[in-house]
């Protein structure tokens, strides 16, 4: 049995795809189970996110499977194959292992360490466990998956650092104030960048809205927006000693906020801190503010070279994920073989044994004479012949397991003694206990 | 008795002080969670040897130079325990366990015999005096720390580079609270200390106050900070120069300890050895 993934992400495909192969919540079960009931297929689950299609499937043959899926996907969708052929990918075993690993660990993501690919991953695992798609070998792999995640999000720091500009934002008011809560923002500027960044702040938790502009129109308007108060132009010193952060984007020409203003507002308010953010083009703010004690200033640029440190570490901790994702894909596949290799190892053994016992049982009866310790003596000898005659090529067989090359010699195996019928269903029941194990987890 | 434990402690604080160190650098919950085991540990052993040690000597053991870095450091390990376990937060072990250390390891190296008290600490205003004065002096320590971490990370802050060290420290809020939180309760502690000191002092040489070197030093030390919580609450000094406040308010407390008695003689240096 295979593992084939095929699929599209945003990386492969345009949105406009994306979203005409997207699957909708209400018909997955449908879904998973017309996947399912395809010839060549065993198990199935599918992934279908906003960035991403994927179906995960465990195959009896690759090739096979492939196109079945496909067609799949373009008769479900109605959309015919070649318009969207060019954007998938259908990956085997190594690769459809790897890949999984990589999106369960956010490697894969279009911001890499976002946390909400896991919880997505995990909803549709339970899904295809539900309506009973799933089975060993996916159970497997997804528990595996969820493994490296979590390894990914405990061994790097991928997921820690801030890399849009409004979230160091929020992340800098942190440090500074501890939390946002009972924090005073104040928008100077009524623009859209303003809204923006104020809308960040207020999820963060910041719990009044200042807002004051030119216009006083504007302000009044954006205001109600959050639930806050305009502040007329004109009284801008008042807002500044009540705010705790500052938020400006005006289009004015000149700084609005000088060195001496500021030092005197935070006397007035006692030193209690002020975190200015200026986001202007031309800046609104004089830089020579961040000099003043208490008042910490962030323009655009410096918040910017704060989120490109961030993303230069994340790129770092990525590169430490994917050692992660490799070391446990050689774990995986390793796992995977030796349950190809060690049910033909029991039917080998097992196949032997029975042309002993039947050969054996015929020389016995032509010698009804033989004494107990003669009959235990050709016992011996006939185990032993055969221990011999297979322990070269068992010993062989059990260390390409290892290697991962035991295909051939299995295939080879099979076919010379005709040891099975169904390989597969051997796999499938030896796969369970682990899985029972796993899941207790 | 009292030594053995004493020096289980100072190796519990050893482990401790690795394991917060490691902790602050890898930022693994584990190291913290070991490092708060082994402290606890060593706090315990070396409440142990306090007690033993007070039992066996019949008076609170503060009467040396051992016996109070001793005492000074089971504060201040005392304070990293609260800090760790109600405040959360766990990188200031990474700062009070090595001080504590050290004061283990330079009590280790000092006669520990246990000798009879000298007449003139024979009163009941000196347990009072000693217990007031170190208590404070840990609350100072704590401060020191509290203001160390702050600075490091304004800097951190203002010159807009907020890598590894930004996210190991606390924010800059949480500093100056606990900074100022040491001072209120740590400038009581200090005037109680100087108080019951000077009425000690009354019954012992007949003066309550005799500008004697350490007497002069402790005014100095409490000058200091009446100033900064005097500035604090009427100017708002916070932030940068509370932190340097008690930065340097920790440094005078260390002088009127120690370098009063090593370097300058007078009344207090029976204290000496």
């Amino acid at each position: 049995m295979e593992l084939v993934v095929i699929g599209l992400n945003h990386e492969t495909a345009p949105l406009e795809i994306r979203e005409r192969l997207a699957f909708q919540e209400h018909d997955l079960k449908d879904a998973l189970w017309q996947a399912r009931s395809l010839s060549s297929v065993k198990e199935t689950m599918i992934l279908s996110t906003c960035n991403r299609v994927e179906i995960y499937a465990a195959a009896h043959e690759k090739g096979k499977a492939d196109p079945e899926l496909k067609h799949f996907l373009s008769s479900h969708h109605g959309l015919p194959l070649d318009e969207f052929e060019r954007n998938l990918y259908c990956l085997g075993e190594e690769e459809a292992v790897r890949h999984v690993f990589r999106v369960a660990a956010s490697l894969d993501s279009m911001v890499k360490g976002e946390p909400q690919i896991l919880g997505q991953i995990k909803a549709a695992y339970n899904l295809a466990t539900e309506s009973g798609t799933s089975g060993p070998l996916l159970n497997k792999l997804l528990h595996r998956a969820f493994h490296v995640a979590k390894r990914v999000r405990t061994e790097t720091r991928i997921s820690n650092s801030a890399v849009s500009v409004s979230f160091v934002a929020v992340e800098l008011a942190r440090k500074i104030f501890g939390s946002l809560e009972g924090k005073t923002v104040l928008l100077i500027g009524a623009g859209e960048m303003c809204e923006l960044a104020a809308r960040h702040l207020v999820s963060g938790g910041i719990e009044k809205v200042l807002v004051t502009n030119r216009t006083y129109g504007r302000a009044a308007a954006l205001a109600q927006e959050f639930h806050g108060e305009p502040i007329p132009f004109e009284q801008i010193s008042q807002g500044l000693k009540r705010a705790d952060i500052v938020i400006s984007s005006t289009g004015s020409s000149q700084y609005l906020l000088r060195h001496g203003q500021v030092a005197q507002i935070l006397r007035e308010r006692k030193q209690k801190p002020i975190f200015l953010i200026d986001i202007a083009v031309p800046r609104d703010i004089e830089p020579a503010v961040n000099d003043i004690e208490n008042a910490y200033l962030y323009n655009m640029d410096d918040l910017q070279q704060v989120v490109n440190q961030n993303i230069k570490h994340r790129e770092k901790e990525a590169e430490r994920a994917e050692a992660i994702v490799s070391e446990e894909v050689v774990k995986f596949l390793h796992w995977h073989r030796s349950l190809e290799v060690t049910p033909t190892i029991i039917a080998l053994r097992a196949r032997f044994e029975k042309i002993r016992k039947q050969e054996l049982e015929k020389t016995l009866s032509l010698h009804p004479h033989f004494s107990d310790r003669e009959r235990q003596s050709l016992e011996a000898l006939t185990s032993a012949i055969i221990n011999k005659i297979l322990h070269e090529p068992l010993t062989l067989l059990k260390q390409r397991g290892q290697d991962g090359v035991s295909d051939l010699y299995v295939d080879a195996l099979q076919n010379l003694f005709k040891l099975s019928e169904n390989p597969d269903e051997t796999v499938a029941e030896e796969a369970k206990p682990e899985d029972a194990s796993l899941k207790s987890e | 008795m009292d030594v053995l434990f004493f020096k289980l402690a100072a190796l519990f604080y050893f482990l401790g002080t690795l394991a917060y160190l490691t902790y602050i650098v890898f930022l693994k919950k584990a190291f913290s969670k070991g490092a708060l085991l082994v402290v606890s540990l060593g706090f315990a052993s070396h409440t142990a040897a306090l007690l033993t040690r007070y039992a066996k000597a019949g008076y609170l053991p503060v009467t040396n130079l051992y016996e109070s870095l001793s005492f000074f450091a089971w504060m201040i390990v005392g304070l990293l325990l609260i800090g760790h376990l109600k405040y959360q937060i766990q990188v200031l072990g990474a700062f009070l366990a090595p001080i504590a250390l050290i004061f283990m390891l330079s009590a280790l190296a000092l006669p520990k015999e246990i000798l009879p008290l000298a007449p003139v600490l024979k009163s009941f205003w000196h347990p009072f005096h000693v217990l007031f004065a170190f208590m404070g002096n840990a609350v100072f320590a704590l401060a020191f720390c509290c203001g160390v971490m702050y600075l490091i990370q304004e800097h951190q802050v203002k010159t807009k580079k907020l890598g590894a060290i930004t996210a190991r420290l606390p924010s800059l809020k949480v500093l100056d609270d606990l900074n100022y939180r040491c001072l209120t309760l740590g400038f009581p502690l200090l005037t109680l200390g100087i108080i019951t000191g000077a009425i000690w002092a009354e019954y012992a040489w007949g003066r309550y106050w005799g500008w004697d070197p350490k007497e002069t030093w402790s005014l100095i030390t409490w000058f200091l900070f009446a100033a900064q919580l005097h500035q604090r609450l009427t100017v708002g000094w916070r932030g940068r120069k509370a932190a340097i406040m008690a930065i340097a308010g920790f440094l005078a407390v260390l002088f009127t300890f120690l370098g009063v008695n090593l370097l300058l003689p007078g009344l207090h240096s029976y204290a000496k050895w």
